[in-house]
């Protein structure tokens, strides 16, 4: 440990006594910076250090180990909850079951994802029930007389409605310098109250409820692929994924730059494909109704799936692939270095706005078409704190720069198997309540626990 | 637009009689300083003497009331940090700005990302950054891919001060660079400095400590309350005149002229 070792032993050495010892050849100096990588490498994502898939694998659990749990407790709490609920009804996995399941969930994995959107810079949208709550209603009153809008002129006027009503918030937010949680806790009660207003204007609104019969809109959720194009489309999904993997890793490596282990993508591939072909095969079993007097035909994906899979492509790709993207982590993390590198806050941070009210929009749409119609009565306020906690639950930060909109579909996944199992059991309101209650602060405890042990390991660095 | 960097010795940016005050305090009382390329200037001083001020005019966070600039010797209006960052300065300061979230090269092409039709080309930017990271020698990181949370004090001033080198700048001024680093951590960034210099680039390096001084630097300015009390090559100082410079404002021991001669002049003896 003399002080010609490189920089990072000498500091980590005093803060992890005991790490050399299971490496006595690390004391000399070349050898020393091998062992300085293998604690770097505890952050470090496995596949920018790995060389093999075993590399890969021991990479990853030392990752996990370090605190960086990623979404492995999300997924571990899904299969116990899934487990326990199967025990009890075995009802619960049956096909038909499942794709309610789905459906159910993707209004809190819609809002989720536009959550994610603000919780990455640090800020929060409250107002997302009731905003999904008017961008419903819109749409459901521009197909319906007097208007008889066509159903996409709807959809778009819906979308482009809550898009401007979220820029609104994040020009309050920025312009203003007000804090996001409490202008979006004004919205939240200002939403309910532009949402009551518009049925009560509308002749269409009965007793504060709009049906939606168009057709198209209805097919939005309860519409199903034939069971043959849902084979086709998700074998081409998957095709297009694994070029689109190999294709990239090999000319990473052509640029001399490092690409994950052939055997990591290999894996990737094959987990997506395997994904792929039990979320059809179930889709595809016919959950219609067989007893002796009805027999019906329900059969297919539900269209409700591949838009789900299209918005967290394109959520995915913006926050990824994008220098919006890039800036809204950068913000998250260190607003004060984004400013210095010439990132415009206020636009960044409007724009997210802007989207997490496009989100609203869809979560709207897709529950309207999922109820068959949209009454004053929806639960804006319960919905908005399902959307913060499927991103958390699936491992977004609080705190900013750290989520995925994976985390949201994961999180939102979670919370309708939830409360669908829970419903399955016959368990009260009160019930199912408590029990989201006690999953999401299981989950924020995990966060907070991973995130407390990677604050000692950069203490120790200092 | 990027110009060559000039040759080792020559001086790259000239301040000449610049003033500073704040309502009645004044913070700098028309003081000279060169910088010359390929060399390693350190300016020193005690608290409120004035090293923050003249970092922040250079930088263009602060305009100076009087005086000149001369860059390349041509003067120059630096008022904005765009204004500093144009000419090719740049700043790393304490807290380094760095995204902890973010990876190394992400950090270092932040705000100016490479894209194609809108779309983050990684492969040419993650080459770039590790071309700079290799010219400069930083080859304790394990993957240019990992988050800068995961880095090491001295790791982490060495991605800064590797973004700095990767836009073209050509004077670096360092704000202790080494205050909140150990031992070991130091001696890598004053290594990393005095391999800028060798590289060509001018560096400014403020610091309190003499040992950090006299190891990397190649010349010594001295702020004393305001004024530029001495600046000449290191070889001209020892820690005890630097300790009576920065103290004092002169040099008490043996009557000698510090050293630089014409900085101080005569005119503010008495």
């Amino acid at each position: 440990m003399s002080v010609r070792q490189p920089p990072l032993e000498g500091e980590r050495r005093t803060a992890v006594p005991g790490g050399d010892e299971a490496r006595p050849a690390a004391l000399v100096p070349a050898a020393g910076s091998g062992g300085d990588s293998a604690d770097a490498a505890l952050l470090a994502a496995p596949e920018v250090v790995a060389q093999s898939l075993a590399d890969y694998v021991v990479a990853w659990w030392r990752r996990v180990r370090g605190g960086e749990s990623g979404m492995l407790p999300v997924l571990a709490g899904m299969i116990a909850i899934v487990v326990i609920f199967q025990a009890q009804n075995s009802l619960f996995l049956s096909a038909g079951n499942l794709v309610n399941l789905l459906i159910q969930a993707a209004v809190f994995v819609l809002l989720g994802v536009g959550e994610v959107f603000v919780l990455l810079l640090g800020e929060i949208d409250l107002s997302v029930g009731f905003a999904a709550g008017i961008g419903g209603g819109l749409m459901a009153a521009l197909v319906a007389p007097p208007f008889n809008a066509p159903w996409w002129a709807a959809i778009l006027a819906a979308l482009v409605g809550n898009m401007v009503m979220g820029l609104v918030l994040g020009t309050l937010v920025t312009r203003l310098r007000l804090p996001s949680f409490i202008v979006t806790l004004a919205a939240l009660i200002g939403f309910e109250g532009l949402m009551i207003w518009m049925f009560d204007s509308l002749s269409v609104a009965v007793g504060g409820v709009i049906t939606v019969s168009n057709r198209y809109i209805l097919d939005l959720v309860s519409g199903t692929l034939s069971p043959a194009a849902s084979w086709i489309v998700m074998v081409a999904l998957v095709v297009a994924f694994g070029a689109l993997t190999f294709y990239r890793d090999a000319r990473r490596r052509s640029s001399g730059l490092v690409a994950p282990p052939w055997g990591v993508s290999a894996l990737k591939v094959g987990l997506a494909a395997v994904a792929g072909v039990v979320l059809v095969l179930i889709c595809n079993t016919n959950r219609g109704i067989h007893s002796a007097t009805l027999h019906t035909t329900v059969e297919g994906v539900p269209w409700a799936i591949p838009i789900i899979f299209a918005v967290m492509l394109g959520a995915s790709f913006l926050l990824a692939r994008t220098r919006f993207g890039r800036y809204v982590y950068a913000i998250g993390g260190n607003a004060e270095a984004a400013r210095r590198a010439g990132v415009d806050l206020v636009l960044i941070r409007t724009v997210a706005f802007g989207l997490t009210g496009l989100l609203a929009g869809m979560a709207g749409i897709i529950y309207t078409s999922w109820l068959g119609s949209i009454a004053t009565d929806i639960d804006g306020g319960d919905y908005v704190l399902y959307a913060v906690a499927a991103a958390v639950i699936g491992g977004t930060s609080l705190f900013g720069g750290r989520g995925k909109p994976l985390h949201a579909l994961l999180g939102g996944v979670v919370i309708a198997a939830i409360a669908n199992g829970l419903a399955l059991l016959g368990a009260s309101a009160a019930a199912t309540y408590m029990v989201t209650a006690l999953v999401l602060l299981a989950a924020i405890t995990v966060d907070s626990i991973a995130r407390r042990g990677q604050g000692a390991g950069a203490r120790a660095k200092v | 637009m990027v110009e060559a960097l000039l040759e080792r010795g020559a001086p790259l940016l000239e301040l000449q009689g610049v003033e500073k005050s704040f309502g009645p305090v004044r913070a700098l009382d028309g003081i000279d300083l060169t910088i010359q390329a390929g060399k390693v200037t350190a300016l020193c001083g005690d608290n409120g003497a004035g090293k923050s001020v003249t970092i922040k005019i250079i930088s263009g966070i602060v305009p100076a009331d009087a005086g000149e600039i001369v860059w390349r010797g041509r003067p120059v209006r630096i008022h904005t940090p765009r204004d500093a960052a144009a000419l090719g300065i740049a700043t790393v300061y304490q807290d380094l700005a760095l995204c902890d979230n973010l990876d190394i090269v992400q950090n270092m092409f932040l705000g100016r990302e490479t894209v194609r039709a809108a779309v983050l080309s990684e492969a040419p930017m993650e080459i770039a950054a590790r071309r700079t990271l290799a010219d400069l020698h930083v080859t304790t990181v394990r993957s240019i891919r990992q988050p800068v949370a995961s880095l090491s004090g001295g790791q982490r001033q060495s991605v800064a001060v590797a973004r700095a080198v990767l836009w073209n700048s050509q004077l670096m001024i360092l704000d202790e660079p080494t205050a909140a680093l150990g031992v070991s951590q130091t001696a890598m960034v004053l290594e990393l400095v005095r391999r800028l210099a060798e590289q060509g680039y001018a560096v400014l390096i403020v610091s309190h400590n003499l040992n950090d001084v006299f190891e990397v630097a190649d010349r010594i300015a001295v702020l004393h309350l305001g004024q530029m009390v001495a600046q000449g090559d290191v070889g001209q100082f020892d820690r005890q005149s630097v300790v009576e410079l920065m103290t004092t404002g002169a040099l008490v021991r043996n009557g000698a002229p510090p050293p630089g001669g014409p900085v101080l002049d005569g005119s503010r003896e008495d």
